[in-house]
């Protein structure tokens, strides 16, 4: 019997100086953090005060984290794209082989949608929907630390890839039958399969957690057209979390009983019936673009109204567009497939459907731009990226309405046509939103705002460097170049590729910025310091500290009409002589750390770990070790510790939270 | 007037419907979380029917539903799990009106009920393999075990659950956690029978019409 399965020395890519040398910088980055954070002896606080935090600010603030690390990986795998296909034409191969090339693009996307922009989303929502409910945490913290450590599972998993083996070679979709064990009997299919297993659980109860926490614990008052938008969104996409990934979940297992029980689900043998796959894909893929997008339309609701000093114009439409978009979403899916060979009339409802979705969208550009109407508005970093977004997703959508017209389609399909529409969405749309969302939750998150010129600077950059990238790829979708082509013959496109190349030079120069504002502002963080509400703000979140205690409000607001904080300080404004009556506290319960979702997910990498490389015994010693831990956590003593009176008004004391207009 | 004081002064009277009525108890919350779980869960299985639908003509040459399905076993599945959701209702009465004894001897009646049809589906699943009719032999075969397979598991995790459920109410009392969590299983153990009635339709009954 052999001890480690599949895995042997070969595993490791010796021979590819690229590979090599990036996993190299990887591990050695990794480790010397690891070595500081030794060093300077910070591991006792990181575990007590965020590895094992139920805090949904403290998860929201680490799934950012997570969130801009991968958008780095992702964005270095742009990059290589890019320079390759702008030397591979003619005769020329340029310096990725084709087997590398195929693991970069398929890495680039499963890494940017699962991993940067996922992450990017949820960790906005955590850090701000239970603030703006005026409530002190989610309905379930545990859980949330779970789904937090699962995504970071997956995230681990596709990074190991690198290293040790392969990633998959199929693109981000992994098709099959080429993703059958037959035509890729490599591990690069399954680290895909099991990296996207493990972080779609997390996504998964993360979904069933919003929206036990938005349609169960409001602050008294605030009743559904009291919401912020944003939670409205929030609860949008975390419906469509927990009716589009279970589908995800079959989908996948059911490739994962292919490959490892040679069942016949997608092969061409047996019977299999590989498109089925494909439709059962999109069934959540094409849900799965609005569970990224829906958060994003919200922060630029919130961003909008509050810089413009307005409440958001048509405020009933703009819940009536998200919720027809939530349901409209799930009857689209064949638009990714028109030239499967459905009959006329399915691929004509699909597209019918697809063009509707553009009806509520374009009910909210005007919105917004309705709201910035005679509005006083404030130039701010939020804002310009909010600006950026209303025109880039305007062009993203037509060139999408353009595609839903199926024999438009039929010559458009898998051509860089297509490849620059989603980014033109996926960029300028949800990019620009958690872009905006950073700069405009950042003070509300560490007490200090981010550094204005920088972020200026960074959005220039994306925005120039954006059109630069993605508007050749229309051209050349156009003259009828494909996606994912490692080379090409026709030398006509290589002058447009080259331009895309400088795009994406200008985005890395945005991504620089970015960088250095992040850097600069901590640095100059005692200048920047705030206090609560640095905007003048309009929602529950701004009516607390920044950063706000770990039980958000010492008592619970009560929310007599939208935009809660802002009516609070118009009333303030009107009865400026009413003395502040004393106020009693009462002490808090709140939800204890909890270990289980670290160890959960340690245990969760080693199963997906041993099951990639056929480890048997080590996959049940992983899966055990799961369920002890659950085990052990259903029969712990207690799990809500008191916040003493004295330690809250303590707090409040040194946080007065005055009118700020 | 600071503003923080501004926000919690809002008379009572004005926060009349129930939406405004502020954050629920706690056992509404968990119980709520619980049925989105199961609607996901249900979403899942719909997927495995979809692909089932669309393979069940596709035999390969192999054995046809029809050829397979023994009626008299699977009436007898049927049966141990429809029993069986009553007697874990029966349990969930005993656990309201707090007889110890009640919930122990009906959550064993439950859990016997509950081998007894995984035992009987273990049962056919093996025949059916004997006769060459495995899950690798056509893809009608391969979405028949693993929609059915898949019910299964669930209704084996059920089992798990409910003797951790004792041993909880053994070890912790009958402790609001301890509760809620029986109300869980509960309302897991009868979203098995909502799928099995399905299954059985769907599967056994329409897969021996010709």
């Amino acid at each position: 019997m052999n001890l480690l399965g599949n895995l042997s020395w070969n595993a490791i890519p010796f021979d590819q100086p690229i590979v090599m040398g990036a996993s190299g910088g990887m591990i050695l980055a990794v480790l010397s953090i690891l070595a500081w954070i030794t060093v300077n002896g910070h591991w006792p606080y990181l575990w007590r005060e965020w590895i094992t935090s139920v805090d949904h600010k403290r998860i929201g603030v680490m799934y950012i984290v997570l969130a801009l690390i991968m958008l780095l990986r992702g964005f270095a795998d742009a990059i290589m794209m890019r320079s390759q296909q702008a030397i591979a034409a003619g005769g020329a191969e340029g310096y990725l082989p084709p087997e590398h090339f195929d693991q970069v693009f398929s890495a680039h996307g499963t890494i940017m949608i699962f991993f940067m922009a996922m992450p990017f989303v949820i960790g906005l929502m955590n850090f701000v929907v239970p603030l703006q409910l005026g409530v002190r945490d989610m309905a379930f913290p545990t859980l949330n630390s779970v789904a937090l450590w699962l995504t970071a599972s997956g995230i681990l998993l596709i990074n190991v890839s690198l290293v040790v083996g392969e990633f998959a070679k199929t693109g981000w979709v992994a098709y099959p039958p080429l993703s059958e064990l037959k035509f890729s009997p490599g591990v690069g299919v399954d680290y895909y399969l099991w990296a996207l297993q493990i972080s779609g659980i997390g996504t998964l109860l993360t979904g069933i957690n919003f929206v036990t926490t938005i349609l169960k614990t409001r602050a008294p008052g605030m009743g559904y057209m009291r919401m912020p938008v944003f939670c409205w969104t929030a609860l949008a996409s975390n419906l469509l979390m927990v009716a589009a990934f279970p589908v995800l979940t079959a989908t996948f297992a059911m490739l994962l009983l292919d490959r490892y029980l040679g069942f016949h689900f997608f092969s061409v043998d047996g019977q299999g019936n590989p498109m089925m796959y494909v439709n059962l894909f999109w069934v959540w893929g094409h849900p799965e673009v609005y569970i990224l997008i829906l958060p994003a339309f919200g922060v630029f609701s919130e961003v909008i109204s509050t810089f413009s000093g307005k409440p958001l114009f048509g405020y009933r439409s703009m819940v009536a567009a998200t919720m027809v978009i939530c349901v409209l979403s799930f009857i689209v899916w064949l638009h990714h497939f028109f030239t499967m060979g459905a009959s006329a009339d399915v691929n004509g409802f699909f597209g019918v459907m697809t063009m509707i979705i553009a009806v509520p969208t374009g009910v909210k550009v005007f919105n917004w731009l309705f709201t910035m109407y005679g509005g006083r508005v404030r130039f701010t970093v939020p804002v310009l990226w909010s600006i950026g977004f209303m025109v880039t997703f305007v062009i993203g959508g037509m060139t999408g309405v353009l595609m839903a017209v199926p024999p438009a389609d039929f010559q458009l399909h898998n051509s860089l046509f297509l490849i620059a529409h989603f980014h033109n969405v996926i960029i300028g749309g949800v990019v620009f939103g958690v872009m905006a969302g950073f700069n405009f939750w950042f003070p509300k998150a560490f007490g200090f705002t981010l550094d204005e010129r920088w972020g200026k600077a960074a959005f220039w950059c994306w925005l120039v460097g954006f059109y630069v990238a993605f508007m050749p790829l229309y051209v050349l979708g156009l003259m009828g170049m494909t996606r994912r082509m490692q080379h090409y013959d026709n030398v006509g496109w290589q002058p447009w590729l080259v331009v895309a190349a400088v795009g994406a030079a200008i985005i890395l120069a945005g991504v620089v910025c970015q960088v250095i504002q992040l850097v600069a502002s901590i640095r100059a963080r005692e200048k920047l310091r705030v206090a609560g509400d640095p905007w003048n703000g309009r929602t529950l979140e701004w009516s607390t500290a920044s950063p706000p205690p770990a039980w958000n409000f010492a008592a619970l607001p009560r929310v007599p009409a939208a935009d809660a904080y802002w009516s609070a300080k118009q009333r303030t404004q009107a009865n400026p002589s009413q003395s502040t009556p004393a106020r009693e506290y009462e002490s808090i319960e709140m939800p204890k750390n909890s270990a289980i979702g670290f160890i959960n997910a340690f245990f969760a990498v080693v199963t997906g770990f041993a099951l990639i490389w056929h480890i048997w015994w080590m996959a049940a010693f992983g899966a055990l070790g799961a369920f002890v831990t659950l085990l052990i956590f259903a029969f712990r003593a207690e799990d809500e510790v008191e916040i003493p009176v004295e330690r809250i008004a303590e707090f409040e004391r040194r946080h007065q939270v005055e009118v700020a207009l | 007037m600071n503003v923080a004081v501004a926000i919690d002064d809002v008379p009572h009277q004005e926060l009349a419907s129930a939406s405004e009525a502020g954050p629920a108890p706690k056992r509404i919350v968990v119980a709520y979380g619980f049925w989105i779980f199961l609607l996901s869960d249900i979403v899942m299985f719909s997927a495995l029917f979809a692909a089932y639908a669309v393979l069940v003509r596709a035999t390969a040459g192999g054995p046809t539903g029809a050829a397979l399905f023994n009626q008299t076993s699977v009436a007898i599945e049927t049966a141990c799990l429809l029993a069986s959701s009553y007697t874990c209702g029966l349990m969930s009465l005993a656990a309201n009106e707090r007889r110890h004894a009640g919930i122990y001897l009906f959550a064993l009646v439950t859990f016997v009920l509950g081998a007894a049809f995984l035992g009987l589906e273990m049962r056919e699943f093996g025949g059916m393999i004997a006769r060459g009719a495995s899950p690798q032999r056509s893809a009608f075969l391969s979405a028949f075990f693993t929609l059915v397979g898949c019910h299964g598991l669930h209704v084996a995790a059920g089992l798990v659950w409910l003797a951790v459920m004792m041993a909880q109410v053994t070890f912790k009392g009958l402790r609001g956690a301890v509760e809620r969590r029986l109300l869980c299983f509960a309302l897991f153990w009868h979203a098995l029978d909502i799928i099995w009635v399905w299954l059985f339709t769907v599967v056994y009954l329409m897969g021996v019409h010709p």
